[in-house]
């Protein structure tokens, strides 16, 4: 200490210590800052859109075009956003196996991986909805209650009011909403696939999406109570009155003529 | 077929004598009777007896067990224990016991009495000869007999004030029903022709109940609204929103077909009765993408991208659209009420 303090004066002092004070910060700038972090994810995202702009050429583009911008077969992707290439090709309805009234849901023939980079390739070709994420489409914490409201006002007119779905028009339907990931029923409320209004985030806000996932995980899952026994597609007293008319009339009959049929007579004649 | 197969009186030899043979019967519609009465194994076999005796008993003995056990489910499960049942899935156990276990006590009693009556009780066919319909004539005199007696006895005929005030009291008493037909009234005077909309009143979004911007409502979304100051709990809540309930869509300017429509809308927003003028039922099957709109009662559609007229089902007008623009603050507010009355069409309508 003693020697760097006799030194204090000499004419090269300030140029060591300003040196000195370059190096920490310089130092304390690469080891704090996200700069390394920001640049690896900024090439990961141009990769993944230009991983996606492969995928998207061979499997979309000959109906959508080449840059999305539609075609006769399908219309523009510009605008639609990476929810609506997440719950198209996520649930299997893109790509679509052939023209008509409705695309279908089917077997999903991307990775979730692959999912990701088409999303963000159109993603890319113009802003729209995002894909949400895992606590924007959580039903933990959501009003079932709330959510029952608003589903009966806003989607059980085509869904049923339990979700199990129902006829529309010229070979279109709405589908059961059983089972199907909150993700994508959240997506399909943001987008509005095919013959679907979307009901966005200014007229139906995110809460409220979520209340009407968690309202659909308590009537039509895997896990739903029917205290009841069995819901008979939920269609109400209509069907529940034709299964009594048709399967219990219909066995009363039945083994009244089993009875009649067969004679107690020891001598069969 | 052999020769030996056939009956010998069927052969073409043979014809001729089997005819004469059978011959043709006095009396063609006589009472064949009861065919000779079979017996049943339970009728010769004592054991077999028995045998079914035993099988009614267990039946009826089942129906106890299962009684018991419906009062035991009833007192063992609470009202809110799920189980899973295959194929029912998850049921109320409560509810399912107990219609098992009723189902199996009715059901048991039912057939132990089948069984009871087809192989023990008596199986003698009985015959029971008609009768003429008409009574006897003494039968006869005897009750026109009567009714003269008491005829004369009420004095009906000589006491003429009774008489006249009973027929008066049964003739006036019919009158208290007519009266109660009043409550199928009043006529609706202008009820049905007026909404709560009127000039000024912001659209109110169904869902948060907060005012419509033209900006929320994009192409392709359905949103449903009511007029403002239109409270959920206020007392008339149904009778007003059961004419006022709107479908708010948005379709881009130049889609819209019909001029009147796009006249009536904001930048391609336009607001229609939610309410089918069939019969009224609440109509928002809203396909986006044919701007097709389907009731869900009688399958009538609207198109909305042209003035949502009528293009299937049994509907006989096109639903009435409300004229919309924008405030001061920037909502979305009515232009006036509907220009023709909402929903079904009714005798006065014109």
């Amino acid at each position: 200490m003693k020697k760097l303090s006799a030194r204090r004066r000499h004419p090269l002092a300030a140029v060591v210590v300003l040196l000195l004070a370059l190096a920490a910060t310089g130092g304390l700038y690469a080891a704090f800052a996200p700069a390394s972090k920001a640049q690896a994810d900024d090439t990961a995202q141009s990769l993944a859109i230009d991983e996606g702009k492969k995928l998207y050429s061979v499997g979309c583009a000959s109906c959508h075009g080449t840059g999305g911008q539609g075609t006769t077969d399908g219309p523009s992707l510009v605008g639609v956003g990476s929810a609506a290439v997440d719950f198209q090709v996520g649930t299997g309805r893109m790509p679509a196996q052939q023209p008509g009234a409705q695309v279908p849901k089917k077997k999903v023939i991307y990775t979730q991986a692959e999912i990701d980079q088409l999303a963000a390739y159109v993603a890319s070709l113009g802003a729209g909805p995002i894909v949400p994420t895992k606590d924007q489409v959580s039903p933990d914490g959501a009003d079932i209650a709330k959510g029952g409201e608003l589903f009966r006002t806003n989607c059980a007119q085509c869904h049923n009011f339990t979700g199990e779905g129902g006829a529309l028009t010229k070979g279109k339907y709405a589908p059961s909403l059983e089972d199907v990931d909150p993700k994508h029923v959240y997506e399909a409320m943001q987008t509005g696939p095919q013959n679907m209004p979307s009901f966005p985030d200014t007229t139906m806000p995110e809460q409220q999406k979520r209340d009407i996932i968690a309202y659909i995980k308590t009537v039509n899952s895997a896990e739903s109570e029917t205290p009841g026994g069995l819901k008979l597609g939920g269609l109400g007293p209509v069907s529940e009155g034709l299964f009594a008319w048709i399967f219990g009339l219909g066995a009363l009959i039945a083994v009244a003529v089993w009875v009649a049929a067969h004679t107690a007579k020891a001598k069969k004649s | 077929m052999s020769s030996q197969e056939i009956p010998e009186e069927n052969l073409p030899a043979e014809q001729g004598t089997a005819h004469t043979a059978v011959g043709v019967a006095d009396d063609p519609f006589a009472d064949p009777g009861l065919p000779a009465h079979k017996p049943r194994i339970q009728d010769i076999d004592e054991r077999a007896a028995k045998r079914s005796e035993r099988t009614v008993a267990l039946l009826f003995v089942l129906s106890m067990v299962a009684t018991v056990g419906f009062i035991a489910s009833y007192v063992i499960f609470p009202v809110d224990k799920i189980v899973y049942i295959w194929p029912f899935g998850h049921v109320s156990a409560l509810n399912f016991s107990l219609g098992l276990t009723l189902g199996v006590a009715l059901f048991t009693i039912g057939a132990g009495a089948v069984h009871w009556a087809r192989t023990l009780m008596s199986d003698v066919e009985v015959a029971d000869d008609r009768h003429a319909i008409a009574a006897e004539p003494e039968v006869k005199a005897k009750v026109l007999a009567d009714f003269a007696a008491g005829a004369e006895e009420s004095a009906l005929g000589r006491r003429k004030l009774i008489r006249n005030t009973m027929f008066g009291a049964l003739a006036l008493v019919p009158l208290s029903g007519v009266v109660l037909l009043r409550d199928l009234g009043p006529l609706p005077e202008k009820k049905l022709r007026n909404t709560l909309w009127a000039k000024g009143k912001q659209l109110i979004n169904m869902n948060t109940m907060e005012p419509l911007r033209p900006e929320d409502v994009a192409v392709g979304s359905l949103t449903f609204a009511m007029p403002e100051g239109l409270e959920e709990d206020a007392h008339d809540f149904q009778t007003q929103i059961a004419k006022a309930a709107l479908m708010i869509i948005r379709i881009q300017p130049e889609n819209i077909k019909d001029k009147r429509e796009r006249e009536w809308a904001h930048e391609g927003i336009v607001a229609f009765s939610k309410i089918c003028t069939h019969v009224g039922c609440p109509i928002s099957l809203y396909e986006q993408q044919t701007h097709h709109v389907l009731c869900p009662c009688h399958q009538s559609t609207f198109d909305l991208s042209d003035g949502a007229r009528v293009i299937f089902g049994p509907a006989g007008h096109a639903l009435p659209q409300l004229r919309i623009g924008v405030n001061a603050e920037g909502n979305l507010e009515a232009l006036g009420d509907f220009e023709e009355p909402v929903g079904p069409a009714f005798w006065e309508r014109g």
